[in-house]
């Protein structure tokens, strides 16, 4: 499916709600979980969330969930997630993803990694200028997930760069958030797993924020 | 038959292994070797011969250092790398403690049947053959890394 037809699937306000549910978990959910937080029916929600896995916006996976008793306890349920491949639409066609390869790729072979930390930070800093942290990262697009003094940022914003210059991403990355908490009471600090961004955040000892 | 991924990355250093600037690397080697060691799809690293590393050898100059070593996949080795914290953290510093002028490819992999160990001098043909036609299937990087050989081809 073409990139357009995709996205443009999420303009139904319902659907788009069922998206965003699903986005916003930090594991796979089932339909009556999104039917749930969205206020409609099971088969409502299993309409769209299908019509999100046809548009490869959502993978299907299935699990026997566990605690169920009675009838049907022993079927699969059918969870979902966000599918890894990205998709974008810019008009007029803008190809920022192929010059940000390029220009990666020309500091990594000049060794200016410390420019480009120093840059990050320097934008970090001036762009949080006293705004909430958190939802400051939610604003660009790290789907944060506050779990008491820690900070664990769901989404990687540069992900596809990150995959392949991961000392130099990553590091700038770092540089970046760490200019966006600082002096907010977090520490940010590089701790990769799978599908998240590789900065986690956590609450300084003795702040008074 | 199964092949295993060799591997060879060399760091030209900015100061002596004794001189402060890095002590932060060198305090890092014993325990991301050991995170190396228990890491899944690890196989083998080189040791100099009652050493605990392989910082002594010095086969490509003498400010350059080499780490030899064998996984079983790429996705093991690019699991350690740039997977674990520890290591992530480490290559973010890298430009602490090394330079890159001149040095060409930094890192190269190739695949080797499994059993067998990888040489110094193989690994520095390998790194001069990905200098001179970039990558291959028989010597790449992990940007652009190539499928183990199909065993009906061997």
């Amino acid at each position: 499916m073409e990139d357009l037809e995709a996205v443009s699937l999420l303009t139904d306000p319902v659907r788009r709600a069922a998206y965003e549910a699903v986005v916003a978990s930090g594991s796979p959910v089932g339909r009556d979980e999104v039917a749930a937080v969205l206020g409609v029916g099971r088969t409502l929600a299993a309409f769209h969330l299908d019509k999100l896995v046809d548009a490869g916006l959502l993978e299907a996976s299935f699990a026997r969930r566990t605690g169920k008793s009675g009838p049907g306890a022993g079927r699969p349920a059918k969870l979902y997630h966000r599918a890894a491949v990205e998709r974008a639409v810019s008009v007029p066609p803008r190809a920022y993803g192929s010059a940000a390869e390029l220009l990666a790729e020309a500091v990594e072979r000049s060794g200016a990694d410390a420019a480009l930390f120093e840059v990050a930070r320097q934008r970090g800093r001036a762009d949080a200028a006293g705004s909430d942290v958190v939802a400051l990262l939610a604003e660009r697009g790290y789907s944060p997930e506050v779990d008491g003094s820690e900070v664990r940022l769901r989404n990687c914003p540069f992900h596809r760069l990150a995959e392949q210059f991961p000392p130099l991403v990553c590091g700038m990355n770092l540089a970046l958030v760490e200019g966006l908490v600082e002096g907010a009471g977090w520490c940010a600090r590089l701790d990769p797993a799978p599908g998240d961004c590789c900065v986690r955040l956590s609450k300084n000892n003795n702040d008074d924020l | 038959m199964i092949f295993h991924l060799a591997e060879l990355n060399v760091a030209r250093m900015n100061a002596p292994l004794d001189d402060p600037l890095m002590a932060d690397f060198v305090a890092g080697l014993e325990p991301l070797n050991a995170l190396a060691d228990a890491s899944p799809g690890f196989v083998w690293r080189l040791v100099e011969d009652g050493g605990a590393d392989s910082t002594g050898l010095r086969p490509f100059g003498p400010d350059m250092l080499v780490n030899l070593s064998v996984w079983e996949d790429v996705e093991s080795l690019r699991a350690y790398t740039y997977q674990t914290r520890d290591h992530l953290e480490a290559v973010r510093r890298r430009r602490e403690w090394f330079h890159h002028e001149g040095v060409g490819e930094h890192l190269v992999m190739w695949w080797i049947p499994a059993g067998a160990l990888p040489t110094l001098q193989e690994a520095g043909e390998r790194r001069d053959l990905l200098n001179r036609s970039g990558p291959t299937p028989e010597a790449f990087t992990l940007r652009r890394p190539f499928p183990a050989p199909r065993a009906a081809a061997v």
